[in-house]
Order: structure tokens, then sequence, then C-alpha cells
């Protein structure tokens, strides 16, 4: 191992390797997987000189402690939580210096579910299909972080000559999701159909990287009998036997069976990936573009 | 043949039965690689075609909608042969459906030719068609925790290989060696969809 490294001394609940995913692959059975808050993630990668391309860390909740062993840059986005440096509190969502051998922190969320923590040079873990993403559903790219794993790192870009600053979104109060309707509508029930975009939900705390599931009314089909397994898009609501809508996140299924009653624009799915469980959801009909 | 908007970017494209849904995916295929289509991703299934990351979906939608569904796609490329030992724990429970001893399930298993109609799951499984519909068989009314891997199974008109050990609910007649997914190999996935299958039989006796 070079000295271009990441010592992982807490790994936290959940924190993974993430990119842009791989899609491509999915006649394979092979999820997209990626970071679920891309626009987070990419800015983390601006704020330390990455490449867009580059691979990120992703936490949930509780985020995670690195101690790189060569000097670098690291910027915290995403979830906003405190970030400290050998137990001194440093800038979020800003590029911090951090000197081999010194502990980062990276706290509890304050707001929202991940954050994301991206080093200059980049999580350099072998690519699998073209990615570095750990996808949770099919078990390709690396494992979740454990405490004590070591990560590589990439050799860090010319210096980039202005600190980028973004703007970003407060994780919601209220998640609204624009739901397109179909394409199997037509297996609910007018009153479902009527209720999925006119009741609240709330975001169950069985939410995952596969999906955002929800508690409220239970949706009832019109009719019985089961779907042909179809393919599946990022951001389709899909309604399994018990009538509660999962929207379907990075890691989900390439095929399923259950009817998708809508499909959440693209653009709100990074606020679906922070809406804690209990936030309150409503589904908001659209006209296809 | 419907198609149906999923999302902004994408159609769902229904057709009448597996053997359309296969036609139509090689047609598809067929016309993104002479670069008449611009699609990320083409996803057959049972009954659908799914095409995602379209650029102009409602103008593909209504081609399609007049469009006929392509005849049978030609038997196109090699075929991969798997090699089987028709040693599962449910061949008896098979034959017993099928109405026939379980040597004959293994003959008449290894003496179909089968396609790819589609894959899921989980990376590398694929569905293969090609049994007469008289041998359907249910899921399990139970499924196993864990089935092995190159496990070979059966379930609804289908027949499928565990690519790794995994929770699953078909019909287990037989084992194979073949490495079904293998993400350092190129392709990593040794069956995509429209890939040609058969099965031969190796029996226990010539296993090392």
């Amino acid at each position: 191992m070079t000295d271009r490294a990441l010592s992982v001394v807490r790994a936290g609940a959940l924190t993974t390797v993430q990119d842009r995913g791989r899609p491509g692959h999915a006649h394979l059975g092979v999820p997209r997987s990626g970071a679920l808050d891309q626009p987070a993630a990419g800015l983390a990668n601006r704020l330390v000189g990455n490449r867009p391309e580059a691979a990120v860390l992703e936490t949930t909740l509780n985020g995670c402690a690195v101690r790189p062993r060569s000097t670098v840059t690291v910027a915290v986005t995403g979830a906003p939580c405190r970030v400290t440096m050998d137990g001194r509190a440093v800038a979020w969502g800003a590029p911090v210096r951090v000197p081999a051998g010194a502990l980062l922190e990276v706290g509890a969320a304050v707001l929202g579910v991940r954050s994301y923590v991206a080093v200059s040079g980049g999580v350099t873990v072998e690519p699998v299909l073209g990615s570095r993403s750990t996808d949770l559903l099919s078990r390709l790219g690396p494992p979740p972080l454990s405490d004590g794993a070591v990560l590589p790192l990439g050799r860090p870009e010319e210096p980039h000559t202005h600190v980028d600053v973004g703007p970003q979104p407060a994780p919601p109060a209220e998640l609204v999701l624009r739901v397109t309707p179909g394409p199997r509508d037509d297996w609910f029930t007018p009153e479902a159909v009527r209720a999925f975009t006119t009741r609240t939900f709330r975001v169950s705390s069985a939410s995952n990287r596969i999906g955002l599931r929800t508690e409220g009314p239970a949706l009832e089909r019109a009719r019985s009998g089961e779907l042909p397994s179809e393919g599946m898009v990022l951001g389709a609501v899909q309604v399994p036997p018990d009538g509660r809508p999962v929207v379907f996140l990075a890691d989900h299924p390439t095929t399923g069976g259950y009817p998708v009653i809508g499909v959440v624009r693209t653009a709100d799915l990074p606020a679906a990936a922070q809406a804690v469980p209990g936030t309150p959801v409503r589904f908001v009909a659209v006209r296809r573009r | 043949m419907k198609a149906l908007p999923v999302g902004d970017n994408a159609l769902l494209v229904e057709v009448a039965s597996g053997e359309e849904a296969q036609a139509l995916h090689a047609e598809l295929v067929r016309r993104r690689a002479e670069g008449s289509l611009t699609v990320r991703e083409i996803v057959p299934a049972a009954r659908t075609v799914l095409l995602d990351g379209l650029t102009d979906p409602a103008r593909l939608a209504s081609e399609l909608a007049a469009a006929e569904v392509p005849p049978e796609p030609p038997r196109a490329g090699n075929v991969i042969e798997l090699p089987v030992r028709y040693d599962g724990p449910d061949l008896a429970d098979v034959a017993a459906l099928w109405g026939v001893r379980e040597a004959e399930v293994a003959r008449i298993h290894a003496s179909t030719e089968f396609r790819v109609a589609f894959c899921g799951f989980a990376p590398g499984f694929g569905y293969l068609a090609g049994l007469p519909s008289r041998y359907d068989v249910p899921r399990r009314a139970t499924p196993r925790t864990a089935v092995p891997a190159g496990s070979v199974g059966l379930a609804g008109p289908y027949t499928g290989v565990y690519p790794r050990s995994s929770p699953g609910g078909w019909q287990l007649i037989g084992t194979t060696d073949a490495v079904l997914w293998d993400h350092a190999r190129v392709p990593a996935a040794l069956l995509s969809p429209g890939t040609r299958v058969r099965f031969v039989a190796t029996g226990p006796e010539r296993t090392s």
C-alpha cells in the first residue's frame, strides 16, 4: 500500500464508496448504483479539485472518522454535520487541508441523512464495470467500510485555483416529489390513484439505498393477479402487495413484478435521499415534459 | 405493440408474448448498433422491453405504435454449453409434475435449446426460455434461504442458474460448475439477453 491511502477509524452506521454509478448494464441485472445525492457528491469533488467521476464516501446518519496517511484536501457536503480535525472544529462544505496522520471526524447529521466526504485524488478502489460504487442490492463494488479498513487514494489533480463554495439545499421539512403517472396506474382503483397524489405519506425507517419506503395510506389495486416482471427505472414508484409506495433509488432492482403507479422526476431524488424517517412526503402529479 | 411512457425519458414497450418480447429486443439492439436508435438501457423482460435514456420518447412511442412486431430473430451467435449434473433436490418433484421419470427430466432438459429471454434478480442471472409450456412448474411453496451457486432451477416457463448463493424459490434440478458471473472477466456475464444455451448432462461418474 502506498502512502496515498485513508485509514478508516470509525466506519459509522453505513459508509460506502460512491461515484456516478454503473449505468448501461441493466440488461444484465446490474443496478446503476452511485451516490444517492449526486449534486452533493459532485460539489464535494469540486471543492477538493477532483474530477466529477472521482469516488467519494457516502455516510448514513452518524458520519465516520478517517485518518489520511498523506496530506490531503477534504470536503464534507450533503447532510450538514459537525466536522473536526484532531478534535478541533473545521469547516463543513468547504475544502479543509488535513495533514498526514490527522484524524478527520465527520459527525452525525444535524439535518438530512447522507454526508459526502471527498478526498483529493479520490478513493481509488478497484472499479467494477467502470464504477467504484458499492451496490448494496447485488453486492458489486467494495463492501461497506469497516473499522480498520484502508482505502487507496489517487493522485490529486493539479491544484485548483478557486474555491467553489456552492449553495446547498437544506434537507426538506416536507418532501415534495413530482411524479408522472404510469406506466401501471391502471392497476389501481381510482381512489388509490387519487390518494397517491393527494394524501400525505411519511418516510419509513425501512428506507435504504434501494428504495425510499413510505408509511401512510395503502393503495388498493383494481385488479388481482401478477404482473409479469418488467424493467424498472430510477425513481419508479413501485407498490408491493401491502399497498405502501416505494420510490426506487440508485441500488434498485433492474426488473420487478409489482406495478409502478408513477415515476418521480430524477431532479427530486437527491432530496429524497436526505429525507429522514418520519418526514412527510407528498407526490404531486405533473405532466410529462 | 403498445408503448407506455415511463417518467420523462423512458418507454415500456409491451407485446403479447415472451417470444415477441425476444424478437422486439433483438430488433431494438440491432437498431442501436446501426445507429438509428439512441438509448442508454434496453432491458427486456417477460412481456416487455424497457427503453431508458431516450431523448424523444413521444416520437419513438408513436413510431412503435404503428410498427409490427418483428419476426422471430435469426438464431445467431454461438451456443453456450453449460455442463450440468442432474442431481438437484427437486428433481423428483419436477419429474412428478411433468409425469415422467427423473432420467427423462434430464433428457428433455438437455435436449432443449434455450435462449436467454432476459436477466434480472442478480447480476448474471438469466431467465432461459425454450421448454414447451406443458413443462411449466410453480415456484416452491417455501423458498430456500440459501440456494448454492451453480444450482440449475425451473420456475414458470423458465430455467435459471444461480450465479452465486442466494435465497430462492426455484425448483432445483441440477448443478453446473460454469461461472455465470465474474466481474474480472470480459464480458462479466456468461449469459446476456438473446444468448443461446444448451445444457450438457455430465454424469456424476465423470466429474472429479
